[in-house]
């Protein structure tokens, strides 16, 4: 039993948290939702090595693991990274090494060395928005319960503006024409695994959005002064504060556990995500909440960074499947399935 | 991260199982608030003792096993498991028990540790007085030098299980000039020595759980005084550390009460899905009690590692009690019509028992530094915020 992780891991972790907060201000991700031009930070983040950190070594990748991640996609949420990179070393690079063959062969090389980029949709969703489909090379979509290798030349995308300005999502059209047996390269299993893959970098992210509104909140009410005091001094605001730590903390076990159920195929890995997205969409919530409200008037305008994290967090609340349908896997589990319960029931 | 046990961890837990299989009274004790009850659990305490699974944590060479923290966490789920008795001497074993390894003579160790690891001795607490609660530095009993004795006069308050223990330890002023923490020393007190009153407090179950303890000129040897003349706040600090909360407060016991309300909710689903908000909060109640776990044991395997853990402490003792009240509060809901149901009552069935954990979920808020102490304490010492 080791819940901890590695020092490379960590090391990993903190330099990657080095440059994203010294390179990801709230500056420039503001920059980035006016002009949706990633390309010259997607040329940083590849050249740091973290676009192929889930492409396995012989195709120019890192290989490394869900567990070795988590902890960067929370530091993705921290910064609220304006580029898919949870979605590439997550959702996309994984499902084709689950794919496997020439198709992964061609692609995921290309995904490591910043040339290609690669779009996964699907899930329970209706509509179902596929993230950052127009720069995707290749579109890997779910269709007939099957995953479809598709060319976006062949589709017609259609942009469904989100209020998270960082998030470009779309809607494809033409796909079941184009979707003809040949296209089809996966079933089930991987469908399942990208949509597990893709509720744990929301909870993972869920817990950095957390974190930077919570540090934005406590250095905000410092600073502002009523009645000549700081109101943070003030007790009701230390404890809407202290309640967002309280979920905060208890949020990240669950995620690292769901990390690591993912990585080793472990059997309850869908119960253990969808556990981890609810209790972290769940402390970014109460964050977003008491953090806009420790900031007063200011909390809702524009000029206040609080609104780049807090839609965000309210954005992926909903992605890689929504509260009911977790909430169902999670209902499933403990009344239909009888789960292992009780002391000792943990691990 | 490799979160599955060792072949070990696994014969450990085998281990347990197997004694307290063979060992765990098949008849439930009675409240070990009660005169009797009480008796029976000291007599519980010396049965585990005998199997060397009393203070598994403790050195071999006091009787115990030696077990690091993972090993305590498996020892506790076994135990909870079991359905076990719940442990009367609580405050001696988790809580003086350490601070006497680290702060004690070689005397005091050799006087104190085997009566107590027996159940010989049985323990409680004097920290909180009548003006000294959550602002626990306002203590003002005193403990007045008199040659090689102290002199104590004063009065504590909400001394759990007081009525029949032998001892207590608490803090009292031993410089009667000095304000706040200094001044204070931790004194152990036979609470049989003249001058000693003990007046029970019925509590909302109507058992005196907890007692108020007057002390009129109570004569006890300085050596008695557990750490230096003075050294008290900081000695009581250690004694309220972390890893004596998760001593205490293992996530086993909550886990259990988990399982034992899906089943409720399971066993009566048409009934309990006429208010739609139950099922959710059953749900809520397994996610808690599995984020506690799970915390729990990342925890551990830091502190492990030689991490250190300090005021995110406090989310511990929020946590465990709002999900404690909120699962029997489900439950009570669960139960509807029987909830209000005395264990005794000929119709209760197996209902009584929520409403025992009801009524002391509802002290959990409350005990132990209350969760409005533990959130300023989250704000000023974990987040940084202006005092």
């Amino acid at each position: 039993m080791d819940f901890n992780f590695t020092q490379d891991q960590l090391l990993f972790r903190d330099s990657a948290r080095d440059f994203l907060r010294g390179e990801i201000t709230p500056e420039r991700v503001r920059a980035l939702w006016e002009s949706g031009h990633d390309e010259s930070l997607w040329g940083q983040l590849t050249e740091l090595g973290l676009v192929g950190i889930t492409v396995p070594e012989e195709h120019g990748g890192l290989g490394m693991s869900e567990v070795d991640f988590v902890l960067l996609a929370e530091e993705c949420g921290y910064v609220a990274l304006p580029a898919p990179l949870v979605h590439t070393a997550l959702v996309a690079a994984p499902a084709l090494v689950d794919i496997g063959g020439e198709l992964a062969a061609s692609w995921l090389p290309r995904i490591a060395g910043g040339e290609a980029r690669v779009a996964v949709g699907t899930g329970p969703a209706q509509p179902l928005l596929v993230e950052d489909a127009d720069r995707a090379q290749l579109i890997l979509l779910e269709r007939a319960g099957a995953l479809h290798a598709l060319d976006p030349a062949d589709l017609t995308l259609r942009r469904n503006d989100s209020m998270d300005g960082s998030r470009r999502l779309f809607t494809v059209e033409g796909a079941d024409e184009g979707a003809d047996e040949g296209a089809a390269v996966a079933d089930a299993p991987a469908i399942a695994a990208a949509l597990n893959r893709g509720g744990l970098g929301c909870a993972a992210q869920a817990l950095g959005l957390a974190q930077r509104m919570l540090d934005l909140a406590v250095a905000y009410t410092a600073e502002r002064k009523q009645f000549g005091k700081p109101v943070g001094s003030f007790q009701a605001v230390k404890h809407h504060m202290a309640n967002v730590a309280v979920k905060l903390e208890y949020a990240r076990a669950p995620v690292y556990r769901a990390s690591w159920s993912l990585a080793k195929d472990h059997p309850d890995a869908a119960r253990h995500v969808s556990h981890a997205k609810l209790a972290a969409c769940e402390a970014a919530a109460l964050a977003a909440k008491n953090c806009i409200q420790a900031h007063g008037a200011m909390g809702y305008t524009w000029e206040v960074d609080l609104h780049l994290y807090m839609k965000k967090a309210w954005a992926l609340a909903g992605a890689w499947g929504d509260t009911g349908f977790h909430k169902q896997r999670i209902s499933n589990a403990l009344f239909e399935d009888d789960a292992p319960l009780g002391a000792g029931a943990t691990f | 991260m490799n979160l599955t046990f060792t072949d070990s961890q696994q014969a450990f837990r085998e281990e347990a199982r197997t004694w307290l299989e063979a060992n765990v009274p098949e008849e439930k004790l009675q409240s070990f608030d009660t005169e009797e009850g009480f008796q029976q659990h000291r007599e519980w305490e010396g049965k585990l003792n005998e199997g060397r699974w009393g203070m598994v944590t403790w050195p071999e060479e006091l009787g115990g096993r030696g077990c690091d923290l993972i090993e305590w966490l498996i020892f506790e789920e076994e135990y909870y498991r079991a359905g076990a008795p719940l442990r009367v001497n609580q405050n001696g074993i988790f809580l003086l028990g350490p601070t006497l390894m680290e702060y004690g003579t070689e005397a005091q160790k050799a006087r104190f540790l085997p009566k107590m690891a027996t159940g010989e001795e049985i323990w409680c607490q004097g920290w909180s007085e009548p003006n000294a609660g959550s602002d626990m530095a306002a203590i003002r009993s005193r403990a007045e030098r008199d040659g090689d004795h102290y002199v104590i006069n004063g009065q504590k308050t909400w001394s759990t299980r007081a009525v029949w223990a032998d001892w207590c330890f608490g803090m009292f002023r031993t410089d009667p000039e000095s304000e706040r923490h200094r001044g204070l020393t931790f004194i152990l007190v036979p609470l049989d020595t003249p001058g000693v009153t003990v007046r029970p407090i019925p509590q909302l179950d109507g058992l005196p759980g907890f007692a108020e303890i007057f002390f009129d000129d109570v004569r006890v040897p300085v050596d008695c005084c557990l750490g230096g003349e003075g050294e008290g706040w900081s000695v009581a600090m250690a004694t309220a550390g972390f890893e004596r909360g998760l001593l205490l407060r293992s996530p086993a016991r909550f886990q259990e009460t988990a399982r034992r309300l899906v089943e409720l909710y399971r066993g009566s689903r048409e009934l309990a899905d006429r208010d739609p908000a139950v099922k959710a909060a059953v749900m809520q109640a397994w996610m808690d009690a599995e984020a506690y776990g799970l915390t729990t044991y990342q925890t551990a395997c830091r502190m492990m590692a030689g991490g250190k853990i300090g005021a995110e402490a406090s989310t511990n003792k929020i946590f465990w009690s709002e999900l404690d009240q909120s699962m029997h509060a489900t439950a009570m809901s669960l139960l509807g019509a029987r909830a209000e149901l005395l264990p005794h009552a000929p119709d209760a069935g197996d209902v009584g028992g929520w409403l025992d954990g009801w009524l002391f979920s509802q002290s959990g808020p409350i005990y132990a530094g209350t969760n409005e102490i533990q959130r300023n304490i989250i704000a000023e010492r974990m987040l940084g915020m202006p005092r």
